[in-house]
């Protein structure tokens, strides 16, 4: 017993136990007490910030002067910036291009027919890597235009094609500025983290008021949250060429210039494209996102189908956007992995076949267009349609399997779920803070539990503390749900080869997939509320898991592995005693990607009706309330970084005690 | 050898950690404590060290020595906390950024450890690389670079890229893209010692192929006293952070400064170090078997001098300084000496 006993684990124990009798008689306390403070924090306490926010915004838009222009001036400088071309690759797509309006237009040139469109892909898979990509990306794109998504994918695909540039050139010259000057790297670190955990749904608020409803309004969008990505690989990327490298260039005689540009940014250029296929997949996860704040494209057919409950076309869409997702991962993938080759000899036709294949199959496809309108626009007669087939199928699913899915629903609501909640919103806020302190100061230290405080603080503060107690146990049934499920496939993963590579090769594709499709399926089978929440929830934070499991027994040193064999150990023991143990760092790092996932899902599931922050968010994001979306989508990015800082001083001391 | 000095540092010092140069201003002379008592690092203390023009000095120390640190003071890469480095007569310290750039431009040459050669370039591109940064014709720095890349023997693979090619390969690329600008000095930061035993011989036999066409002055750093005393016309021992002797290869085993150069050279096959001239002795009979040049090693004329009945002369300059033994060169063969 007294062994048993450490100090760490009566404080853990002391600390769940106050914890769990607070929350279980909060009420009896608030009623014999009589303060009702204890269980809600007083409306005369709360911080005004909402309304400073919204009336700052409102005075930004309606009168703030920036020397010799207003800022609304200056937001529909950028708008039109982004306009142009946004309009022209829209007109070269989709619309072609005419001159005049209405009944009047004349159209000096037509769009780009589906054909050459499907050859373009083609080509480019074929220049990325070889003829299986080529296939795949153009049967990818075939997919669209025989399932009658053309026109839907069109515009989606215009808007990535305007964003990933926007954003991969811009995080490229933040990253470079930040690895230049560290003052500038101090500035911008705390603004990465806050912008990679404020959810998505708090930036549309903001980017509404400013720029109005429509796509431009939803390329900002698009640009801001995929561009944090491309500037900490930029960073670390630069960071990451050989010392020796720099010099080499040094005493070649660079100046600093050339060092950046002729040595660093070349030799970083592998790990860049991997930052570039982050971008091109963000964006694509936010044009479909965007699509609230009218981006239009495939993620408005989604949305637009989910409100009508139109099953069929929803699934259509999802899929389209699934395909769309693969197409433009695997692609841009190969580009990144590609190896520079030696140039082939002879004249430029010679030197550059398939774009002038190409160039030609474009004009022929225009000139021909013109006489055979089939090669124009797919025709209308030759589309298949799924979409009367998956809604029987979801209707046969319904009436063979309600009662038990229904059955499932109910066993986990009130067995898991319900307890959890009940649980978590009993606790009173103010023991929350400091319990939230006492567990980061017990982990991290005592800086890191002041900010667990301080930010939990500023959460009760802002009269949000019901839910976000809603989303932190919404968050935490589901990561534990896809833990309990991700860390045995990875397990399984690392040990058998074979299923491995079935196992991380559809974990990858299911992390390529935009946040929204994991909604379609499940709202469908279990409807709305919490549990169809949960589900969404760990089907997107369930690759992490498995990958950092994989990945940690895998990279669990050979020797160590002989020595425990030679130690005697069986496949259990070795697996318990030697690959976990040592796998431990790995696990965490899984689990804090996991949750960081969970946390930004949680946040689009308000679309199937939870009552948590995320809902908070969405309900500003519909009234266009900028104070309230912020303050809500501060407080979702502060629950997601006491976590994050929590779980990696986890990990952190974990390293420490195994040495590596 | 023209003994004129082309490279010389004058008690340099390189600290790390905070306030080093403060530090260094308030006790110029610092004893082995303080250093640690102000947290600092003294990766290169008090470094004395001129180099003659045309010959291969070799700084030698295990890692953590600072050998590498002060190659790096020498050509500025790093900059001093404190000293003096002069360059054909002019302290480097005081260039500016601009003035450095045209010096490493047009004088310097550096060969890395790793190879660093530039992952998107090709073989000749990499050679040309140092060019290109001068805004040389594209047509005139290819064909320079085609010259430098013949002059290692990687004729025929121009058109490689590094990942394409072995280590020995790769830095075979390293030395034509050091040697393009034809630089006066140059250095070469432990260029072998990623390399395979057997393919380090073959690329030590290749430097010295290169230097005997080239006349370089040659600044060298190695952790192989073998390597070292192979190479060398002079050696720096470096340990932990201080130069502990400066000297021919011969003479550091002969009379090492101190116990550490001593256990250093305590296990080097000194038949390939020590020179006829180290044993030569007063002549003390008439009959002599043949001649030796002063200079040989013993590790050439032992066979000989072993085999025969009489001692040899040993000539330095048209003139004999003396005669060795044969018990002479046994005792150097089995190491009694």
């Amino acid at each position: 017993m007294g062994r048993w006993l450490t100090s760490g684990r009566v404080f853990w124990l002391g600390l769940f136990a106050v914890t769990w009798v607070l929350s279980q008689f909060s009420f009896q306390i608030y009623k014999a007490l009589d303060a009702r403070w204890i269980i809600r924090y007083p409306k005369k306490w709360q911080l005004p910030l909402e309304d400073s926010i919204s009336s700052f915004l409102d005075w930004l838009v309606e009168s703030a002067n920036v020397y010799f222009f207003t800022f609304r001036e200056f937001t529909r400088a950028i708008a039109a910036l982004l306009e142009a071309p946004y309009q022209f690759l829209r007109n070269l797509l989709i619309e072609g291009f005419n001159t005049g309006y209405g009944d009047s237009a004349v159209q000096l040139a037509p769009s780009l027919g589906w054909v050459a469109v499907v050859v373009c892909a083609i080509a480019i898979g074929h220049y990325a890597r070889n003829w299986a990509l080529a296939a795949l990306v153009g049967a990818c794109f075939l997919y669209l235009a025989v399932f009658g998504q053309w026109h839907s994918a069109m515009i989606t695909l215009a808007s990535v094609l305007i964003a990933v540039p926007i954003g991969a050139v811009g995080g490229l010259f933040l990253g470079i500025a930040a690895y230049r000057a560290p003052w500038f790297n101090r500035l911008l670190q705390p603004v990465l983290d806050l912008m990679q955990t404020v959810p998505v749904f708090a930036y549309l608020v903001p980017i509404l008021i400013l720029f109005g409803f429509g796509p431009v309004a939803a390329l900002v969008a698009t640009v801001v949250y995929a561009m944090p990505p491309m500037v900490r690989i930029t960073i670390l990327s630069l960071h990451s060429v050989p010392e020796e490298i720099q010099e080499a260039g040094r005493m070649a005689g660079c100046t600093k210039r050339q060092i950046m540009w002729k040595v660093l940014v070349p030799s970083a250029t592998p790990s860049l494209m991997v930052g570039v296929n982050q971008v091109i997949m963000l964006s694509l996860n936010m044009v479909i996102i965007a699509s609230m704040i009218g981006a239009g494209g495939l993620g408005f057919d989604v949305l637009a189908s989910l409100r009508r409950l139109d099953i069929g076309a929803g699934i259509e869409a999802g899929l389209a956007i699934v395909v769309m997702a693969i197409a433009l991962d695997r692609a841009s993938q190969a580009f990144a992995e590609r190896s520079q080759r030696s140039l082939p000899e002879g004249n430029l036709l010679q030197r550059h076949p398939w774009s002038s294949t190409v160039l030609l199959v474009i004009l022929a496809n225009l000139v021909l267009g013109r006489f055979i309108p089939a090669l124009q626009t797919y025709p209308d007669s030759l589309t298949l349609t799924t979409g009367p087939f998956w809604s029987d199928a979801m209707e046969w699913v319904n009436v063979n399997f309600f009662d038990t899915f229904e059955a499932i629903k109910v066993v986990v609501l009130q067995g898991l779920l319900l307890p959890v909640k009940k649980f978590f919103s009993g606790i009173p806020w103010a023991w929350g803070i400091i319990a939230t302190g006492l567990i980061s100061w017990r982990i991290g230290g005592w800086k890191l539990g002041i900010m667990a405080a301080l930010m939990m603080a500023f959460i009760a503060a802002s009269g949000l503390w019901g839910k976000a107690m809603i989303t932190i146990y919404l968050c935490g049934v589901s990561v534990l749900i896809a833990t309990v499920i991700g860390i045995p496939l990875g397990i399984w993963a690392a040990e058998k080869p074979n299923a491995g590579r079935v196992i991380l090769g559809l974990m990858d594709t299911l992390q390529t997939l935009p946040s929204f499709v994991y909604l379609i399926p499940v709202v469908m089978l279990f409807r709305v509320g919490d549990f169809s929440a949960m589900i969404a929830v760990v089907l997107y934070a369930l690759a992490p898991a498995v990958r950092y499991a994989a990945h940690g027994l895998r990279d669990v040193p050979e020797q160590m592995i002989e020595a425990g064999v030679m130690s005697g150990c069986t496949k259990r023991q070795l697996l318990w005693r030697v690959k976990l143990p040592l796998a431990t760092p790995q696990l965490l790092l899984g689990l804090n990607q996991t949750i960081m996932l969970a946390i930004s899902m949680l946040v689009i599931t308000a679309l199937v009706g939870t009552r948590d922050l995320g809902q908070e968010v969405y309900i500003a994001l519909t009234k266009a309330n900028a104070g309230q979306g912020i303050v809500a989508g501060l407080s979702v990015a502060f629950i997601a970084i006491v976590a994050d800082r929590i779980v990696n001083a986890l990990a952190e001391g974990q390293r420490r005690r195994l040495g590596l | 050898m023209n003994q004129s000095v082309i490279l010389e540092c004058r008690d340099v010092w390189k600290l790390y950690g905070p306030n080093a140069g403060t530090f260094l201003k308030n006790t110029p002379v610092p004893k082995k404590g303080d250093l640690g008592r102000a947290g600092l690092i003294g990766a290169v203390r008090a470094a004395n060290v001129q180099i003659f023009k045309g010959e291969i000095f070799v700084i030698m120390g295990l890692s953590g020595s600072g050998k590498s640190t002060l190659v790096r003071c020498l050509s500025r890469l790093v900059e001093p906390t404190a000293g003096e480095i002069h360059f054909e007569g002019e302290n480097l310290l005081n260039k500016s950024d601009k003035e450095l750039i045209q010096i490493r431009r047009s004088k310097m040459g550096m060969v890395f450890q790793q190879f660093a050669l530039l992952p998107h370039l090709t073989v000749l591109e990499n050679a040309a690389f140092p060019l290109d940064v001068q805004g040389v014709p594209k047509a005139e720095r290819l064909a320079r670079a085609q010259e430098v890349v013949e002059l290692v023997g990687l004729k025929g693979r121009e058109g490689y890229y590094p990942r394409e090619l072995s280590g020995g390969q790769q830095q075979r690329v390293g030395i034509a893209r050091s040697l393009a600008v034809e630089p006066d000095l140059w250095f070469l930061d432990e260029p072998f010692s990623a390399l395979d035993p057997l393919i380090r011989r073959e690329m030590q036999d290749e430097f010295i192929r290169l230097q005997n066409m080239l006349h370089k002055t040659i600044v060298f750093i190695t952790h192989d006293f073998d390597e070292a005393i192979r190479l060398a016309d002079r050696i720096a021992v470096m340990k932990d952070g201080a130069i502990q002797q400066v000297a021919k290869p011969e003479e550091l085993v002969l009379n090492p400064a101190t116990d550490y150069v001593a256990e250093f050279t305590r296990h080097v096959n000194r038949a390939k170090v020590i020179t006829a001239a180290a044993l030569a002795e007063p002549l003390s009979g008439d009959s002599f078997s043949g001649t030796v040049p002063a200079s040989a090693t013993i590790e050439s004329i032992g066979d000989r001098v072993e085999a025969a009945e009489h001692p040899f002369h040993v000539e330095q300059d048209g003139k004999i300084i003396g005669q060795i033994t044969r018990s002479a060169v046994i005792d150097v063969l089995v190491g009694r000496r």
